[in-house]
């Protein structure tokens, strides 16, 4: 959904955005150097974005660099994702409190609803946003809290024009180019440094018209059609998606799932850097004196033993069953349950996990050597 | 067995000194917030760091720090938990064996004759092992020193009757969940965090540092990949590896089996 011609933006114009959300009462978040990574955070104005900054990412390894230009959004995405604002890694869902002999009360969380502006989203975020949507606001329940920090949620786009070493947007077809699904989205041009800027929405529209913006050329459409090209050529993994579905549900008994239980640590740092994982388990305590019960929820995931654990104990003991439930789930069942890919391509996984295991190494791996096929021609796989 | 600790109005609890540092018996007096309210639940009826109240026991909890190392401790543990309903043991020594584990991989005896003027005097066992190696034990605190506040919620639990929410996933959950930046994939840092078990919170990654392991492997520990990544990745030598595994918690299984085949990886390497 395109509204209206697309315009340019300046750095300096950009700045007044920012500071007009804030006005508006946003909590504008996005990205800014901390810890030698780029990560999410409150912004101010553009000076806290990564002026002048790129990552270099691989399998278990990111390292930030310097660019030799004042690019401020030269880089690929980093270990935060959108999920962290809309459900927080950890959050009060009631307290029960006691009445002495009568019984308890319980007091249940409010969740007022978040004025909350993302700033710097990238086309893998905005899927997974819409992946997200589907667990928790078009699913059996609607989320409460997902809710109160989803629907008054602006989202002001950028087109990737430095993808990383890990990403494979594009064999997932969620970027490196946004069409839509975004309040405004932004293509960083240089030389001069601009911002061809579409609205795609009309809360997009009213925002555009508060700034003093220029109209775009035709010259500057054509630098972001070729620059959209040139990062879809960067991407650091690909991952055919053809058969995917089947070939992975046809390959549960693939050695593949041994050979990659013996490097995975099963440390749960490929689930929570997803940002379409959605897993949360309770915690449930009580106060010292035992006048009041708790019940907090917060991220889990299933490499944990604890996740799968039924009765007696976990369902998925070995770490070869969780790796498979994960990889199987993301880019098979997922679409059985939800009508999407479970991945989209960010590559947050390949980069955060601590042993570099690789999604897209793992499933090219097992479509090598498909035992289906090997199964049809009689060969053992 | 006597009435659930849930039922009982003030349960008295023991707090018991074995080989150790008194760090995680601190860490009790340390819940300075907590400590008002933790003793008007429970009667605090032995506890030699902190009071000079002596009673004989029995006990509704026993709290038991260190390992064991001598034969005489070996003795005084049985008594302990003869005279405990539910034994819980806090720390790195009372779990594992704690540092001084370290003489298990060496001889005694050497250390022995270097270190006392009257080693004749000295009567220690060969090995320093965990409490549960000598009596059952109904709950395990894990760390080096144990988390404040995983104390007070295992008391909190005890007291409720329910299971304390103590988790055996790896530190990196709560890494992760406290939004830190791996300090492992990001700058190279050797990081024990995916084979450790959390309760810390994470300290060391918020610091910059890798995990050094305080509360000891974690449910599913592969230290062998770890260690093989160190290594290959990182190009930590199998004696820095080796060391790696060997520090509080080095007679817990996995760190003990992966840092003694590392150290033959290493003893091959310059024999061959
Ligand atoms: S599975 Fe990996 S690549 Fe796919 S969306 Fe999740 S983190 Fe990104
Ligand atoms: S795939 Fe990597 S990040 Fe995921 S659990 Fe295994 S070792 Fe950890
Ligand atoms: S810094 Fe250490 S504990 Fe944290 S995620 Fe990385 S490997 Fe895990």
């Amino acid at each position: 959904m395109e509204l209206d011609a697309p315009v340019l933006l300046s750095v300096d114009d950009l700045d007044t955005l920012i500071a007009t959300l804030r006005t508006d009462g946003y909590r504008v978040i996005g990205p800014t150097v901390r810890d030698g990574a780029i990560v999410h955070a409150e912004l101010t104005g553009v000076g806290d974005l990564p002026r002048g900054w790129t990552d270099e990412q691989g399998p278990g390894s990111y390292r930030l660099h310097r660019r030799d230009d004042d690019a401020l959004f030269g880089y690929a995405v980093g270990p935060s994702s959108p999920r962290r604002e809309l459900l927080p890694p950890r959050h009060r869902l009631w307290t029960a409190v006691s009445d002495g002999d009568v019984g308890f009360r319980v007091r249940e969380e409010e969740h007022v609803p978040a004025k909350l502006a993302l700033l710097g989203v990238r086309g893998c975020e905005l899927a997974a946003i819409a992946v997200q949507d589907r667990v928790f606001l078009h699913g059996l329940y609607e989320d409460q809290v997902y809710t109160a920090n989803r629907q008054d949620l602006l989202l002001v786009a950028v087109e990737c024009g430095t993808p990383s070493g890990s990403c494979f947007c594009a064999s997932m077809g969620t970027g490196p180019g946004i069409d839509g699904g975004a309040d405004l989205t932004l293509t960083e041009l240089f030389d001069p440094h601009r911002f061809l800027t579409r609205a795609g929405s009309t809360r997009g529209q009213e925002l555009l018209a508060q700034l003093d913006h220029t109209g775009a050329g035709a010259a500057d459409q054509d630098e972001r059609t070729h620059r959209m090209d040139a990062a879809a050529e960067q991407m650091g993994r690909h991952l055919d998606t053809t058969d995917l579905h089947d070939l992975l549900l046809g390959n549960l008994e693939h050695p593949r799932w041994d050979d990659v239980a013996e490097r995975c640590l099963a440390c749960t740092n490929c689930t929570l850097v997803c940002p379409t994982c959605f897993c949360t388990t309770m915690e449930d305590t009580t106060s010292l004196t035992g006048d009041e019960a708790y019940r907090d929820r917060r991220w889990d995931s299933c490499f944990a033993l604890g996740f799968s654990h039924t009765g007696p104990g976990s369902v998925r003991s070995s770490t070869r069953a969780r790796y498979r439930q994960w990889c199987t789930h993301k880019l098979a069942t997922w679409i059985d349950q939800f009508g999407t890919s479970g991945c989209v391509g960010c590559g947050r996984c390949i980069t955060w996990c601590p042993v570099g295991i690789d999604i897209t190494e793992e499933v090219a791996a097992i479509r090598a050597t498909d035992g289906r096929r090997a199964a049809r021609t009689g060969a053992s796989p | 067995m006597s009435a659930p600790i849930a039922t009982i109005e003030r349960p008295t609890v023991a707090v018991w000194k074995f080989a150790s540092c008194d760090g995680c018996q601190l860490s009790l007096l340390s819940a300075e917030d907590e400590l008002l309210a933790i003793a008007g639940e429970i009667h605090i009826a032995y506890f030699l760091e902190a009071t000079r109240e002596v009673s004989d026991g029995p006990y509704d909890i026993s709290i038991v720090e260190g390992s064991i190392t001598t034969p005489h401790d070996a003795e005084r543990i049985r008594h302990v938990r003869a005279i405990s309903d539910t034994l819980i043991t806090i720390g790195a020594c009372a779990t594992a064996g704690g540092i001084q584990a370290l003489r298990n991989f060496a001889e005694v005896e050497e250390y022995r004759s270097l270190v006392y003027a009257r080693p004749d005097q000295i009567a220690a066992l060969a090995d320093s092992t965990a409490i549960a190696e000598h009596v059952p034990v109904d709950l395990e605190l894990r760390g080096c020193p144990i988390e404040t506040s995983q104390l007070v919620e295992v008391i909190s639990a005890l007291l409720a009757g329910r299971a304390p929410v103590t988790p055996t996933h790896s530190v990196c959950v709560e890494c992760k969940l406290a939004g830190r930046v791996c300090v492992a994939v990001a700058d190279g840092v050797p990081c024990l965090g995916p084979v450790t078990q959390a309760g810390c919170g994470a300290r060391c990654p918020a610091f910059s540092r890798g995990c050094y392991g305080c509360f000891g492997p974690m449910e599913t520990p592969n230290t062998t990949s770890m260690a093989d990544h160190l290594a290959d990745q990182l190009g930590l030598s199998h004696d820095e590896v080796a060391h790696l595994f060997r520090t509080f918690n080095a007679d817990a299984p996995a760190f003990r089996s992966e840092a003694r085949r590392r150290e033959r990886a290493a003893t091959a390497t310059t024999e061959g």
